[in-house]
């Protein structure tokens, strides 16, 4: 991995609950610019991993630095201060708000005014909030959904509602955006047009992307890396061709290549 | 430049829609032409603007080598951009060619290579995309140029240029060779009526599309002859989301805005159009009756989840508004309480539906396409909206018919519009001469001769008449207009249309062409009956089985009955009344070729393979066994069979009606 600037390294991280081991002494970094993506059987420690990375859980063992700091415990929050972004397996959005409202509420980090300036809404309070709209319709532009801008985001088809949420992981400008599973439950053609975004996302604002996906063959196509893990363990970590020709990930998880 | 009359009185003058925008420009430069959303917010250009970024695009349009003659594609929605690329095209004397965005590679593959397309103008990446992977085929095809940039920015193909980047160039270029500008304004000045202004292809529902000429000078006229007819002015506001190909878009946003001065808004995408029509608040609108129809459907749907109060209260006012409404829009004379409770209902229900569906200011709203049911038409009237129907085609560059304001019949289409001559062939046939009329099918003057008649007439291959007041009524195709075996009118479409009105009714199919009696297959709607059968609790577990049953029957009997009465109703149909009538035990279906994929009835296809229940129409029987094969969603094959009951009305008699009707 030579010549490659590292953002996340994560080392020698376990994670156990009570007796359970979700992740053993597991070992990747990721690079920036890059799409990585962590694939691996159900009950793997794919979205434990996620979890420690944004902080929301925290390792018994190993080390994550992140831009190149160290970091000990480490909540949500100062991750998404940091930069580092996410959606969920399943969506989480606030369901009575407007698409709008739910991306706005990505920026709610980039806001420096005050309550009670925001609360009379002048002022330089005003102006801010007019920055955020901008940015927040550009995203809007980009995920193409202009039509659902004002619509509840509970009324909507789950396919939307996942690019709802990546516009909100958007509006953060992170650094590194943790999607999970963002294609779960989609057809194909939602399939199509969420890939595309994602490649977009990537390639013209330079965001490093770290994904969960089922559907391998959108893995290979998108990713630049991929880790496989099973059972808490790393099996494999690698290009995709690496990856699919490597024999402990046949049997583990693609099966058998016809 | 003086303002005023003035300009109102030179604008006859001009002939081409270059010199028009030129005209406006000078005219009424600060006022709006175009606005566009984006990114949330409405941008707006006026017309000094749209003129001076027309004139750019011009001359990046004569740098990549287009002139005199040369045809450009316009490929995707109503972007401004893709607007100004027509007049930018017009203004060099070449000729824009649009196309439908929603075309497969295939269709665009063989109207570009037919209409030896220089350039494409594309909306964006995707329309880009297919573009290149059929340009190899198109050997006049030598650039691609592109609206939206996303997407676009790391493709290598050369040829391939943002408009953006053409226009700006164009800028540079004008701003500093004074030759360059005058050079253009002579291309403006050269302009001339008889110049081809633009190709639209057909749709192509008889064979292959045709790229249908109109001449600069006669859509000019034309659009002239309706803006005074519905007296659009400067101030008109209207929204421009039908499909750039379509004659309809053409003419009613281009051509009439154009020429009357007004500014035409793009919506912010396909899928934001009811919002932005609720934001513009258009002023004349246009749409094909299925919009206003899912529109209704829509409101009924939304009225049903609504609170009791609120729901009795819209049904009060509906039946008020159908019993006065359409009189109190066409001026006639109406009781002043039936006003004064028209009034509160305006307040309370009209004027609020209206404001919901963006029609608010609509002082004009047409319909065109393919017939309208009575019912529907009259409910949007009796809101309030001022309706009308026109009758057109694209080789009239639209108008043949229109309604007048005041002066509107549901079932008639009516008279003919400014200076349109036309006249009812002895075969049934509608012809027309009108000022807006094609020049030539591009490259097929087989095709041409075949549709003009000797005297400079066009054949439309539409069977109507005239009515008593001089409005036409459009029957059918002229080719499917029958007769019954004692020579009564028989008129398919006519019939099965009247049906299809019926929200029970999904398709009909009527027979009768030398035969003694009219019969119809009918289909169920699904939804509409399945939701009448749950209400009366009736349970079935197919369609065959409610399709079949007896109280369905005798719901659809009462459809046709009433189809009946309307057909004696009228001198010319009466002979052609619904003897008797079956249901399908299956729904037609284009998978099985029973329609088309625009979703018309194949008759004489339907009749063979159902020739038994054909035969069973016409030898009295009151029961005909059926076995046909169906395909299934995932492509399956199977077989359908069963016996399915005709119902026979007997042959009407006027005692019969009268007893009826009391």
């Amino acid at each position: 991995m030579s010549g490659r600037d590292i953002l996340l390294d994560v080392q020698n991280v376990s994670l156990s609950f009570g007796g359970v081991r979700a992740i053993s002494d597991v070992s990747f970094d990721i690079a920036k610019g890059e799409i990585r993506a962590i694939i691996g059987p159900n009950g793997a420690g794919k979205t434990s991993m996620l979890n420690v990375i944004n902080g929301f859980y925290h390792p018994q063992q190993g080390r994550i630095s992140f831009n190149g700091r160290t970091r000990a415990r480490m909540k949500p929050y100062e991750a998404a201060s940091q930069g580092i972004a996410r959606t969920f397996q399943n969506v989480a959005l606030f369901k009575g708000m407007s698409t709008l409202d739910n991306i706005l509420a990505g920026r709610a980090l980039k806001m420096k005014r005050g309550f009670v300036w925001q609360l009379l809404r002048h002022g330089p309070a005003l102006d801010e909030e007019i920055e955020h709209r901008k940015f927040c319709e550009e995203i809007i532009d980009f995920l193409e959904i202009e039509h659902i801008r004002k619509a509840p985001v509970g009324t909507l088809p789950y396919g939307l509602q996942k690019r709802v949420e990546l516009g909100r992981a958007l509006a953060m400008e992170p650094t590194l955006l943790l999607l999970d599973e963002p294609m779960a439950g989609m057809n194909l053609e939602e399939k199509q047009d969420m890939s595309r975004f994602i490649v977009e996302v990537n390639r013209h604002f330079g965001t490093t992307i770290a994904l969960i996906e089922h559907d391998i063959g959108v893995v290979m196509d998108l990713s630049d890396r991929i880790v496989v893990l099973e059972y808490g363990h790393k099996i494999a970590d690698g290009t995709p061709d690496a990856v699919k020709s490597d024999q402990k990930v046949i049997d583990a998880y693609l099966g058998v290549a016809h | 430049m003086a303002q005023g009359r003035q300009d109102v009185d030179r604008a006859g003058r001009e002939d081409t829609f270059p010199k028009l925008l030129r005209m406006h420009a000078q005219a009424r430069g600060s006022r709006p032409a175009f606005r566009h959303k984006d990114r949330g917010i409405w941008q707006t250009w006026s017309w000094a603007q749209t003129y001076a970024n027309i004139r750019a695009l011009a001359q990046g349009l004569k740098k990549l080598g287009l002139g005199e003659g040369d045809k450009i594609a316009i490929v995707g929605g109503n972007r401004p951009m893709l607007y100004w690329t027509i007049t930018a095209a017009q203004m060099l004397r070449a000729v824009p060619v649009p196309v439908y965005a929603d075309m497969v590679a295939d269709e665009l593959a063989f109207v570009l290579e037919n209409a030896d397309v220089k350039i494409a103008a594309a909306e964006d990446q995707e329309q880009v995309d297919k573009l290149l992977s059929i340009s190899n085929r198109l050997k006049s095809l030598t650039h691609i140029v592109y609206d939206e940039e996303r997407g676009l920015r790391d493709y290598q193909e050369e040829h391939l240029t943002a408009m953006s980047d053409l226009m700006e160039a164009g800028r540079m270029a004008l701003a500093s060779e004074a030759s360059l500008d005058r050079a253009l304004d002579a291309a403006i000045d050269a302009g001339r009526g008889d110049d081809v202004s633009i190709m639209l292809y057909t749709s192509g529902t008889t064979g292959r599309s045709k790229g249908v000429v109109l001449a600069a000078g006669r859509c000019v006229a034309a659009a002239r002859d309706t803006v005074a007819f519905d007296r659009l002015t400067e101030s008109e506001e209207q929204l421009a989301y039908l499909p750039l190909a379509w004659a309809g878009d053409h003419y009613m946003n281009y051509a009439q805005c154009f020429v009357a001065g007004f500014c035409m808004s793009c919506p912010e995408s396909a899928d934001t159009v009811p919002t932005d029509l609720r934001e513009i608040g258009p002023t004349f609108y246009f749409a094909p009756p299925r919009v206003f129809e899912a529109q209704l459907t829509r409101i009924m749907i939304r009225m049903q989840d609504a609170s009791a109060l609120k729901r009795r209260m819209f049904d009060h006012f509906i039946a008020h508004a159908r019993l006065w409404g359409e009189k109190i829009l066409n001026g006639e004379s109406v009781p002043a309480a039936a006003r004064l409770h028209y009034a509160l209902g305006e307040a309370l229900v009209y004027g609020p539906l209206k404001n919901a569906l963006g029609y608010s200011r609509v002082r004009v709203a047409y319909t065109a396409g393919e017939a309208i049911g009575a019912d529907l038409f009259s409910f949007y009237r009796s809101i309030g909206l001022n309706l009308k129907q026109l009758y057109g085609q694209t080789e009239a560059f639209l108008y043949v018919t229109a309604h007048a304001d005041g002066a509107i019949k549901p079932e008639t289409v009516g008279p003919a519009a400014p200076n349109v001559e036309i006249r009812i062939a002895d075969d049934g046939e509608v012809q027309f001469k009108s000022p807006g009329q094609f020049v030539t099918y591009y490259k097929e003057p087989e095709k041409t001769a075949e549709t003009m008649t000797p005297d400079g007439f066009v054949r439309t291959g539409d069977a109507g008449f005239f009515d008593a007041d001089g409005q036409l009524r459009i029957l059918d195709r002229a080719k499917d207009v029958g007769k019954l075996a004692d020579g009564t009118l028989f008129a398919p479409k006519y019939i099965e249309n009247k049906l299809k009105f019926y929200p029970n009714i999904k398709e009909a199919v009527a027979f009768g062409d030398a035969k003694d009696f009219v019969t119809v297959m009918l289909n169920i709607d699904l939804t509409a009956v399945g939701a009448w059968a749950e209400r009366n609790g009736i349970s079935y577990g197919s369609y065959q089985e409610l399709a079949g049953n007896p109280r369905v029957y005798g719901l659809l009997r009462d459809h046709v009955e009433q189809v009946n009465r309307s057909l004696a109703g009228e001198p010319r149909m009466s002979g052609a009344q619904i003897r008797r009538f079956l249901i399908l035990p299956k729904e037609l279906d284009a998978d099985d070729g029973e329609l088309t994929r625009t979703q018309k009835v194949r008759r004489g296809f339907i009749a063979d393979r159902y020739a038994p229940l054909v035969k069973g129409l016409y030898d009295g029987s009151s029961i005909a066994d059926i076995s046909t094969e169906v395909t299934f969603e995932d492509g399956r094959k199977g077989v359908i069979s069963g016996r399915v009951a005709i119902v026979d009305l007997g042959a009407p008699s006027s005692a019969e009606r009268g007893a009826r009707a009391a």
